[in-house]
């Protein structure tokens, strides 16, 4: 965003309806720059991997208790141990993130989509509309996150469909912030009033001149709030608020089996690194994504 | 600058009172009303009526929302259903016992965070700089109740120095409650160190490429010198505003920091009401976090104001 003069900062345009651009391409060629990126990429990956192939390569029932190893150390039988039930940890370990992800993934899809389109339509129309729904969301926003997320958990429940809705709709909050102040930047814009003049109506300005122009932001966005969805599933499964026993899941696992921190540590570790290595990679990933679209915040503001 | 003040004040205001219809209107929708928590499920239907009408609860929506932000607005929160007796009598030890957690917390780090991320900031790419970013990505990428579980394991398990669990009461002194809070504020000052020292640091690396910081080592001026007199007042000033964001964020971390070390704060209280459907009660402790949130808030933005003189002749925007 910066140049090399301190003229005000213009957002950078680049030719985005011209045939044959694809952002798609533009990440790419960014990422396969970037180590951390190509890291990120190869962890999230192998998680996503992991996880669709977990039911066919599982070792033992998720939910079958070994009564003759109960808190078994790892060996050559169970390779993650078991936890404080008999359980083999490798297989939910294994199993562990699949809700997470689902949740979480389509979650985020969700979330920018409704914000993105929300912010870039409120930028666009203005006026009194504009005004009240900013002050709601920032009144959504005064309320810590997961206080929002309990309320709904104990509302709605906790059925995987329900939490992608609660999830999807508080994290598209923030979005509608961020896609609106960006989208500010383009409706005076001369291409803007030129589309206005030649007659397009407001929902092909929206979604062809305005979207295309915003798209990168929500991109980066959509992976910066990946991550963050993927801590607040965590804690509320760790609140257990989350996924219903005895499903196994990553921030269940640690909360089941911590009173036994000291006699079991393999229960408790080999989902927090799972978990903390996913996380960890889709971090690299939005940090390069957002090198790579030449919008490199670095430090975030949790919103 | 009196102009501004009253607007972003009346403004904090505004975004109180819709934070105050928000919450009415969602525990409003929370199935199963106050008397049916109050009574449990078992209760008879004469049973509910009656304490419905105690309660207050057979009035009509608006009219108890009014009674209810009237109330707020004299500093009455109203009675718990769990405990029989007004929310203020417990409510603010807890409060305390979070602010104490926070506070320590947020002097330890902020400090912390700032030095951190100066140093990355002014050797960026080399060695010191890549060591802190991967250290405070890890930190940041870690749930808050996976730190503190790594924590407990070292310093509980491993070598028994700090307990692993709060045994205090809500209402312990202060001298009796420090001891005890260790652990919990490290893991705190990992989650908010971890956040704000990139934000210390991507300002730092924005601001030091600008004309004006050229033009001062350019006329002769030490490296130290420059980054102490120009670049830090101008890089610390987002960082402001943007810690004072991260509060709600915090806020939410400290609810399961407290509830993994059984200490006794506002977090430990909500989970326990929402349990409980201790309706009242949640919804006070969201009030006060979003009051809470709206004044840091306002504060950050009127203390960039009297620092940043270039701000004050512009249009205030919201």
């Amino acid at each position: 965003m910066t140049t090399a003069l301190s003229a005000p900062a213009l957002p950078n345009i680049r030719a985005v309806s011209q045939p044959g651009y694809s952002p798609l391409w533009d990440i790419w060629l960014g990422l396969r720059r970037s180590p951390s990126g190509l890291v990120g990429l190869i962890i999230v990956a192998l998680h996503l991997g992991l996880a669709l192939a977990a039911p066919a390569i599982v070792p033992y029932d998720p939910a079958a208790f070994d009564t003759a190893a109960i808190r078994a150390a790892p060996s050559a039988e169970h390779l993650f141990g078991t936890d404080k039930l008999g359980r083999d940890v490798l297989t939910r370990t294994l199993l562990g993130g699949r809700i997470a992800l689902l949740v979480t993934i389509v979650g985020t899809g969700l979330a920018i989509t409704w914000g993105g389109l929300l912010g870039i339509t409120l930028a666009y129309v203005g006026g009194i509309v504009d005004e009240v729904v900013m002050r709601l969301v920032d009144a959504i926003l005064a309320l810590p996150r997961l206080l929002i997320l309990l309320l709904l958990a104990s509302l709605f429940g906790t059925a995987t469909g329900v939490l992608i809705l609660a999830l999807g709709f508080l994290f598209g909050i923030a979005v509608i912030r961020i896609a609106r102040a960006t989208t500010l930047d383009f409706v005076a814009r001369d291409f803007i009033l030129a589309a206005y003049a030649m007659g397009a109506r407001p929902r092909t300005i929206i979604f062809r001149e305005l979207l295309p122009n915003v798209l990168d932001i929500l991109l980066v966005e959509g992976a910066l709030r990946w991550s963050w969805m993927l801590l607040s599933f965590s804690a509320l499964s760790f609140l257990g608020f989350g996924v219903t026993p005895p499903t196994p899941d990553w921030g269940l696992m640690i909360a089941d089996s911590r009173d036994v921190l000291a006699l079991a540590p393999w229960a408790t570790f080999f989902p927090i690194g799972a978990i903390s290595t996913l996380i960890i990679g889709v971090n690299l990933l939005a940090g390069a994504l957002a090198k790579a679209l030449g919008l490199d915040r670095g430090g975030r503001a949790a919103g | 600058m009196g102009r501004l003040l009253v607007q972003r004040f009346s403004l904090a205001l505004i975004i109180l009172a819709f934070v105050s219809l928000l919450v009415f209107i969602m525990v409003e929708l929370l199935p199963g009303d106050a008397a049916t928590a109050y009574l449990g499920r078992d209760a008879t239907t004469e049973e509910i009526e009656e304490v419905r009408i105690t309660l207050g609860l057979d009035r009509p929506a608006p009219e108890r929302f009014l009674v209810w932000a009237g109330g707020l607005v004299r500093g009455d929160l109203g009675v718990s259903l769990a405990r029989g007796e007004p929310i203020n009598t417990f409510l603010w030890m807890r409060l305390r016992n979070s602010l104490v957690l926070g506070i320590t917390a947020a002097l330890v780090g902020f400090p912390l965070a700032i030095g951190l991320g100066i140093v990355a900031g002014l050797t960026r790419d080399r060695l010191p700089d890549l060591l802190i970013s991967t250290i405070s990505l890890i930190g940041m990428s870690l749930p808050e109740f996976v730190t503190a579980t790594l924590l407990i394991y070292l310093f509980s398990i491993q070598w028994r120095l700090f307990p692993a669990v709060t045994l205090v009461n809500p209402d312990a002194p202060l001298a009796e409650l420090l001891p005890n809070i260790v652990l919990p504020i490290l893991t705190l000052i990992v989650l908010l160190t971890a956040y704000i020292l990139r934000v210390v640091r991507t300002s730092l690396i924005e601001v030091m490429r600008s004309d004006y910081i050229r033009v001062a080592r350019m006329k002769g001026l030490s490296r130290f010198w420059v980054v102490l007199r120009h670049a830090l007042p101008n890089a610390l000033l987002p960082t402001l505003t943007i810690a004072a964001l991260t509060i709600a964020w915090l806020i939410g971390g400290l609810f399961v920091i407290e509830k993994v070390f059984n200490y006794p704060g506002i977090g430990t209280l909500l989970l326990a009401a929402i349990q409980d459907r201790d309706l009242p009660v949640v919804q006070s402790i969201a009030m006060v976090m979003a009051v809470i949130y709206v004044f840091v808030n306002l504060g950050a933005d009127l203390l960039t104001l009297v620092l940043n003189p270039r701000l004050r002749s512009r249009r205030a925007v919201g």
